[in-house]
């Protein structure tokens, strides 16, 4: 640690204003901040410094996707090696996964962080952290087969779009990530939903096999189109099953959630009232049993176990930009994307998978539920000192 | 012949074109720049549409405006405005009925198009007959041009063709794994491309930035 620190003592005039590397300056301070934290404080006025800054923030969020990406790197190799009925051992499924998935991961980030940088140099501010957890968001929300350069296309596109153009980190309303994904189910549908893309039928670097046409439908996908609800099984708890490279394993994901509650980062009022909404939303339409409909027939705990509904209600619905700051508003804000996922789910027949929009639709109500509890607290006390002066 | 082209006559025209169109400036129009940019054919008809009619509705009401009432002005412009629509919609129909199938309700609907009415009641009202023209022609150009080129974009990535040639829907193209844009092709990606436009005038031209606060 010490010589690292050194080192970056060392190299650090270079950057400086009048330095050769001067262009540079702002993926320097990034690096820097992102290895130690600033020893810059404030000179004027009262603050009061908690230890763990945004940057902390941003890599325990990051450790905490690790599990679930892990997995979902194995159940890339192991759906292929089981659709393509070739046996192969657990390294060799792992290794199959990491190649696969890995591009994505490479992609989501130079492009991310490549507008990231140009931009705060441009503006001259320093580097924004934001892109550290929606370049690794980024990879475990799309199917296998997505293709690279769509996926920078619509990496850059929700950068651009969705962050930078309102002012960066911090200042987004809509979880970038997402935005990324709904880029993607709207202007490839081809390539983002169906049968044909959740598993890889391609052979990488001579690892598994090279089918044409291979279709693998997921359990929502299933239940959409073939009018029967799949039956419960475990595989659906340990994330055995096709679907978007990250979201498939609940165990993964629940340890992610752990770690995101341990350490204080995410709100678990907003995790708990996503999965009350959805399970209320669910038993809801149990209840009612429409004929003809078999995402209304679907029990409720399979809900909340398939598709991205462990994920998005873990690792999106608690993003501390767009979400719901007020203690009250998280519970609305969370209930709301439970119900709503599972209505766009059941009641749509276009998609599936309701999670993302719900997610996303929320938060463009967030602000609105903070303002009226906010202007709630403020009546309620006003009434409170209005009578106790009586 | 010199008084017709004066200075200010020019910048009467050419000014909705730049620094005071009526789509990126004035922000007028833009359900029309949704609707009918999915390709380039209607955007042209549609956008050459307005244009002939904000022309000849701005020299009709400029020739009237000395004896319109006040009180009933709106109606008035209103109906000139709905006697030429229906002729461009009849023409359309007679001449070019296709686009006309595509434009669809988009045709009679530019007598609500607010740029119409803003040119009749902001400049028409007060100025002689070919000012107004000349004022009607450039704005009903701004928008096409915006028109045309937000349906570039939008006909070039969401259909891979243009004028309905084919651009990119070639074999060799796919074979590299190009795909279509679908989102090109609906109605939030117009306006993103709007608000590109928006964004690129407003960096080259400082004047038209408000002071921020």
């Amino acid at each position: 640690m010490k010589a690292l620190r050194n080192y970056l003592d060392k190299i650090k005039p270079n950057f400086e204003e009048g330095g050769k590397f001067h262009a540079f300056q702002s993926v320097f301070d990034g690096f820097e901040t992102f290895l130690f934290v600033p020893s810059k404080t404030a000179k004027t006025g009262t603050h009061i410094h908690d230890a763990i800054d945004s940057k902390r923030i941003m890599s325990i969020v990051v450790i905490s996707l690790v599990p679930a990406l892990l997995f979902g790197m194995y159940n890339v190799g192991y759906q292929h090696f089981r659709a393509t009925n070739t046996t192969g051992s657990f390294i060799e499924m792992f290794a199959y996964g990491f190649l696969a998935v890995l591009p994505k991961i490479i992609v989501s980030y130079v492009v991310g962080l490549g507008i990231e940088f140009v931009v705060a140099q441009w503006k001259k501010e320093e580097i924004q952290e934001g892109f550290l957890v929606s370049g690794i968001l980024i990879p475990m929300i799309v199917p296998v087969d997505c293709p690279l350069w769509i996926l920078a296309v619509a990496t850059a596109f929700s950068v651009i779009f969705a962050k930078e153009v309102f002012g960066g980190t911090g200042m987004n309303i809509f979880n970038v990530a997402l935005i990324t994904r709904a880029f993607l189910f709207f202007a490839y549908p081809t390539k983002m939903s169906g049968d044909a893309v959740w598993v890889s039928g391609d052979s990488i670097f001579g690892l598994g096999q090279s089918v044409d046409g291979l279709t693998v439908a997921t359990p929502l996908g299933q239940a959409a189109t073939t009018g029967s609800v799949p039956a419960f099984n475990m595989d659906m708890i340990t994330g055995l099953i096709p679907g978007s490279i990250g979201e498939t394993s609940v165990i993964a994901i629940l340890i992610g959630a752990v770690i995101l509650l341990w350490t204080g980062v995410a709100s678990w009022k907003t995790m708990i009232s996503v999965f009350v909404g959805g399970a209320f939303m669910a038993w809801v339409f149990n209840a009612i049993g429409m004929e003809n409909n078999t995402m209304a027939q679907m029990p409720w705990y399979e809900h909340l176990v398939l598709g991205g509904f462990c994920f998005g209600a873990v690792f999106m619905a608690t993003d501390p930009v767009t979400s719901a700051r007020t203690e009250r508003g998280k519970y609305i804000f969370g209930f709301l994307i439970g119900v709503m996922a599972i209505v766009i789910r059941v009641l749509n027949p276009g998609y599936p998978e309701g999670m993302m929009l719900a997610i996303l639709l929320m938060n463009i109500f967030a602000p609105l539920i903070d303002y009226c509890v906010v202007q709630g607290n403020i009546s309620r006390r006003e009434k409170r000192a209005i009578k106790s002066n009586q | 012949m010199g008084q017709l082209f004066s200075k200010k006559n020019k910048e009467v025209f050419s000014a909705p074109l730049g620094i005071d169109n009526p789509v990126t400036v004035q922000v007028l129009g833009i359900c029309s720049a949704l609707a009918v940019t999915a390709k380039l054919e209607p955007a042209i008809v549609m956008g050459l549409s307005v244009t002939v009619i904000t022309a000849f509705a701005n020299v009709v009401i400029s020739l009237l405006r000395k004896t319109i009432p006040n009180r009933i002005r709106i109606i008035v412009q209103l109906v000139v405005v709905a006697a030429l629509v229906t002729i461009v919609s009849e023409i359309l129909k007679a001449f070019a009925y296709d686009v006309s199938v595509q434009l669809s309700v988009y045709v009679g609907l530019i007598i609500t198009n607010c740029i119409l009415m803003g040119r009749l009641e902001a400049f028409a009202m007060q100025n002689g007959p070919w000012e107004s023209f000349l004022d009607g022609v450039g704005n009903g150009l701004g928008y096409a041009k915006i028109l045309v080129i937000v349906a570039f974009f939008r006909e070039l990535f969401g259909s891979g063709t243009l004028l309905g040639f084919n651009i990119l829907n070639y074999e060799p193209i796919r074979n590299i794994g190009y795909v279509n844009n679908g989102l090109m092709l609906m109605p939030p990606m117009a306006l993103i491309i709007v608000a590109c436009i928006i964004w690129y005038q407003r960096a080259r031209h400082k004047e038209l930035q408000e002071e921020s606060n």
